[in-house]
């Protein structure tokens, strides 16, 4: 059963994705939509990886349930991000980190559904419901990358 | 009459379930004039509030004199606010703009319509070959014509082709039109204001009627007062008089407004009060809102929201039993964290009860403004003219047709940008021109601070559109004097879809215009053509521009194809759709269990609650192919800003019944300023006295954005909570006295819903302090 390994994997991506949002959100403190969103889908991401964690014991992988997901340098970057918050580079900058969010999300989701698939060959209920819980809100994070992307994208790029 | 300063709500004209509202015809005339002398009385509606009330203005001499609410009009029978009994006479203030101002080294300086408009026409050409359309962003109101916000929004989608057009309605009514988009997939409000009549348990959630819509809460408590009274379901962390009629009174912690509803919802489905007959029939995604409130026992919401559990499950009992429910909401909803995700768990109950469509059973998804309605319908509020969908090419199309342009020239390839994003934008100084028409955002936008520094940057052109030289006014590198109501013609919509029409009385001070003419005066001078080379816009007054809003209107949900200036002067407001099957308007949407909700017909494909994200079209399709009403399911998200040792209490800011807005109006009437002459803070006993704070103090309520200073009123606000007005600026004050530190907005954070982007007004940690020089005595806690 190579079901541990799974979610040993799960953890490191859904932890990556939990950092990246918050950095984001320290980075882009200035873009208050994406600041307060993105805070809110850390919080999704911390708590798959306590559930993986939890859920890891069962299958002899020992994972960090509550890992530290905030860079150490957030307080300076919301403070660089509100100095330079009259100056229209950030919001390429902005395109930017969407676009690697977007990229992250992805991999996780793909994630869940490598491990709902093992889950389900294993017969394995418990592990296909909390892939059922986390699953959509990794796709919903993707979604909301993509979706910041379209809507700031014009302004960002052609004025 | 009785005085309507002291009592807002007059004398009782008790009746029962299923009879007619009596009529009272109030009636206010200066100098004890009678009704005999005055010469002309001229047809309009109330313009200080979203009801709608149907008035007539008095006319001697060519002056106003007064005004009468007009008996057989369906919305207020007779009665009339008391705001605009006496708020008509702000329109005679001398300090009225009366000739437009053109910022000269540095000062605003009197100019002529010529100098004026030129500036603006050449600044709007120069960017538009500099940078394009997107560098241009108009910023109107809730307060305009129909006619207006129509030609405002072909003008900027059409004719500019900019994405950036907003209102001031969205601060008041972005999260309705929102909610109603994603449960009935359309904008529409579903009921009417005879539900009133019918009801057995009327609901409102964050929704003090009494203060904001007082015709409405007359009509309730006459029902009160009458036979087989209605129960009253109130939410709201105030005692407001609500509060003090209801049944039952639920004051959550301001932000914890979907645990709330969850848990009612929980109670609703648990103990089986649900229509399976007409879920099953009529809706979509009730399964997983089942899933969803199963984790919200009444337990787990009390403790989320601070309410009892025996409180949650007595309200659920009367929802959940009521024959004839009628739900209102309003900002105690719209304007806290996950705005647009509680209003539609209202709107769920209804659905899942089965109670839309029939007399009794309706959703008020409530509006702030008198003309917020018509934002909405005519795309000036960041959607598409006809509530058309614009993610939906052949909607767009239908505008490009209609409007003789290139359907490219009409940007659709995102969202229509939102008021706080503009703002944004013009913060990282991408958005150039900002045009701001009848609306104060330099006292109505949270975080003032910061909505100054962006408004005054030498690098954006702004041009500020009013009757008065308000805060943000004063800030504009051109001001255009416009005509108030009353001085002009046109039609408007209230909260519950009746339409008026307000006739022009009196002729406008000065050099100053209706906004009609400013906006065709400036598609003229920048000369916008359609395909053909005709002028666009072609009206040129506002008949035509209502009758070409009617061409725009047809076949939409908000059809006014049946109406006319000739049928609205009529003895009642009609309520829209109004068309040839439809002749004498539409009572109540949604009967029969029929929506606007077919993937090919409606306004929105919905977003997610949580993230805001657009719901793909292919995404819309596969959920609701038949256009059942949508059940959407919202999991409870703590607050962004909450409760520290150093900002220990929650701040909420709201209204008082004598004033509107940013009293631009309402500021400049002795009657209304004598009612409440300035800022004040409400604190609830308990925090009163650990903070050792009495009535009168003067205190310093401070969060991380700024400090205002204010009397101390110790009210039945539950503990933890400060209530400030938010009406209050800075054009009445010795400004550098007050040092900032008058407006509410000074406290606020910038915060939006995601779904509705409507800013959030009622979620702030915050700390209250004595004054230490008005009362040196006692030591700053």
């Amino acid at each position: 059963m190579k079901l541990g390994l799974a979610l040993r994997e799960l953890h490191r991506s859904e932890l990556k994705l939990a950092r990246a949002l918050d950095a984001v959100a320290a980075r882009h403190h200035n873009d208050h939509g994406i600041h307060h969103v993105a805070k809110d889908l850390t919080h999704w991401s911390r708590e798959h990886v306590a559930l993986i964690a939890e859920t890891g014991d069962r299958y002899g992988v020992r994972l960090r349930a509550h890992p530290r997901t905030a860079a150490a340098t957030r307080q300076a970057q919301q403070w660089i991000s509100d100095r330079v918050g009259r100056r229209p580079e950030p919001s390429l900058l902005l395109l930017a980190d969407l676009r690697r969010l977007h990229r992250l999300a992805a991999g996780v989701s793909l994630d869940w559904e490598l491990l709902a698939q093992g889950a389900q060959a294993a017969e394995d209920d418990r592990l296909l419901e909390l892939t059922k819980r986390c699953h959509p809100q990794a796709l919903r994070q993707m979604r909301w990358a993509n979706a910041m992307l379209k809507e700031l994208s014009p302004q960002a790029l052609a004025t | 009459m009785t005085d309507r300063i002291a009592d807002p709500w007059g004398e009782r004209t008790p009746y029962g379930a299923a009879q007619q509202w009596p009529s009272r015809v109030d009636t206010y005339l200066v100098d004890e004039l009678i009704p005999d002398d005055v010469d002309r009385w001229v047809q309009s509606a109330a313009v200080l509030h979203s009801n709608g009330d149907a008035l007539d203005i008095a006319v001697k001499d060519g002056r106003m004199v007064g005004v009468r609410g007009r008996e057989h009009d369906r919305v207020n029978r007779g009665r009339v606010d008391p705001k605009d009994l006496f708020g008509w006479q702000a329109n005679a203030s001398p300090d009225r703009l009366t000739t437009p101002l053109i910022r000269s080294n540095g000062r605003l300086v009197q100019t002529d319509w010529d100098t004026a408009m030129s500036a603006v026409v050449k600044m709007s050409k120069q960017l538009l070959d500099d940078f394009g359309p997107s560098a241009l962003g108009f910023y109107t109101s809730g307060q305009l014509f129909l006619e207006e916000y129509y030609t405002l929004g072909v003008i900027a989608h059409g004719a500019i082709g900019t994405n950036h057009v907003d209102g001031n309605t969205r601060l008041c009514t972005a999260t309705a039109a929102e909610a109603l988009k994603e449960s009935f997939g359309c904008d529409g409000q579903p009921g009417s204001y005879n539900d009133v009549d019918h009801a057995d348990v009327i609901a409102l959630y964050g929704h003090n009627v009494a203060e904001t819509q007082t015709v409405l809460w007359m009509r309730m408590l006459d029902r009160l007062h009458g036979g087989d009274p209605p129960a009253i379901v109130c939410v709201d962390p105030r005692r407001t008089p609500v509060a003090q009629h209801a049944t039952v009174h639920l004051a959550p912690l301001p932000g914890t407004n979907v645990a709330l509803m969850n848990g009612l919802l929980h109670e609703i489905i648990e103990n089986g009060w649900v229509d399976d007959d007409y879920v099953e029939a009529h809706a979509v995604g009730f399964e997983e809102l089942r899933k969803r409130v199963a984790e919200f026992p009444p337990e787990r919401a009390a403790h989320i929201c601070d309410v009892s559990a025996a409180d949650i499950r007595d309200a659920a009992r009367l929802l959940g039993n009521a024959q004839r429910l009628l739900s209102t909401v309003l900002q105690g909803f719209y304007q806290s964290h996950q705005a647009t995700a509680a209003a539609v768990q209202v709107n769920n109950i209804h659905i899942i009860r089965g109670m839309l469509g029939r007399p009794g059973c309706g959703v008020l998804q409530m509006n702030g403004q008198p003309t917020a309605e018509n934002t909405r319908e005519c795309g000036a509020d960041g959607d598409l003219a006809g509530f058309r969908n614009w993610s939906n090419d052949s909607h767009v199309g239908e505008l490009a047709e209609l409007w003789n342009i290139d359907v490219s020239q009409i940007p659709h390839y995102a969202p229509p940008t939102h008021a706080m994003q503009m703002f944004r934008y013009a913060e990282q100084g991408t958005l150039r021109l900002l045009w701001v028409s009848a609306t104060n955002p330099a006292v109505s936008l949270p975080e003032l601070h910061r909505i100054r520094s962006i408004l005054a940057q030498e690098r954006l052109f702004l041009v500020v559109q009013d009757i008065f030289l308000t805060e943000t006014a004063e800030l504009a590198d051109v001001v255009l004097p416009a005509a108030a109501w009353g001085e002009k013609t046109g039609t408007f919509t209230n909260v519950d879809r009746t339409v008026h029409l307000s006739e022009k009385a009196v002729e406008p001070p000065g050099q100053a215009r209706p906004d009609l003419d400013i906006f065709l005066d400036y598609a003229r001078r920048m000369d916008f053509r359609d395909r053909d080379g005709e002028r666009l816009p072609p009206w040129t007054d506002p008949e035509s521009a209502f009758a070409a809003w009617q061409r725009c209107s047809s076949g939409r949900p908000c059809d006014y194809t049946g109406l006319s200036y000739e049928k609205l002067r009529g003895d009642s407001g009609i309520q829209w759709p109004c068309n040839a099957e439809n002749p004498d308007g539409t009572e109540r949407l949604y009967a029969d269990g029929r929506f606007w909700a077919a993937p090919d017909y409606c306004e929105a494909y919905g977003k997610d609650l949580i993230t805001g994200a657009p719901l793909e079209p292919t995404e819309y399709r596969a959920m609701n192919p038949d256009g059942k009403a949508i059940i959407k399911a919202a999991e409870y998200i703590p607050a962004h800003e909450v409760p520290s040792d150093k900002y220990p209490l929650v701040l909420i800011t709201g209204r008082t019944v004598y004033h509107f807005h940013t009293r631009t109006k309402t500021g400049r009437v002795p009657e209304l300023v004598a009612a409440a002459p300035d800022v004040w803070v409400e604190l609830a006993e308990v925090d009163a006295r650990r903070l050792g704070v009495t009535e009168g103090d003067v205190v310093t309520v401070t969060t991380p954005r700024g400090s205002v200073v204010a009397k101390a009123r110790i009210t039945a606000v539950r503990p933890g909570v400060l209530f400030l007005p938010f009406h209050y600026g800075y054009w009445d004050v010795d400004d550098a006295k007050r040092n900032h530190q008058r407006a509410a907005n000074e406290l606020t954070l910038t915060d939006w819903d995601p779904a509705s982007k409507q800013p959030i007004f009622k979620t702030a940690a915050a700390r209250v302090s004595l004054d230490p020089a008005a009362t040196p005595r006692r030591q700053v806690l």
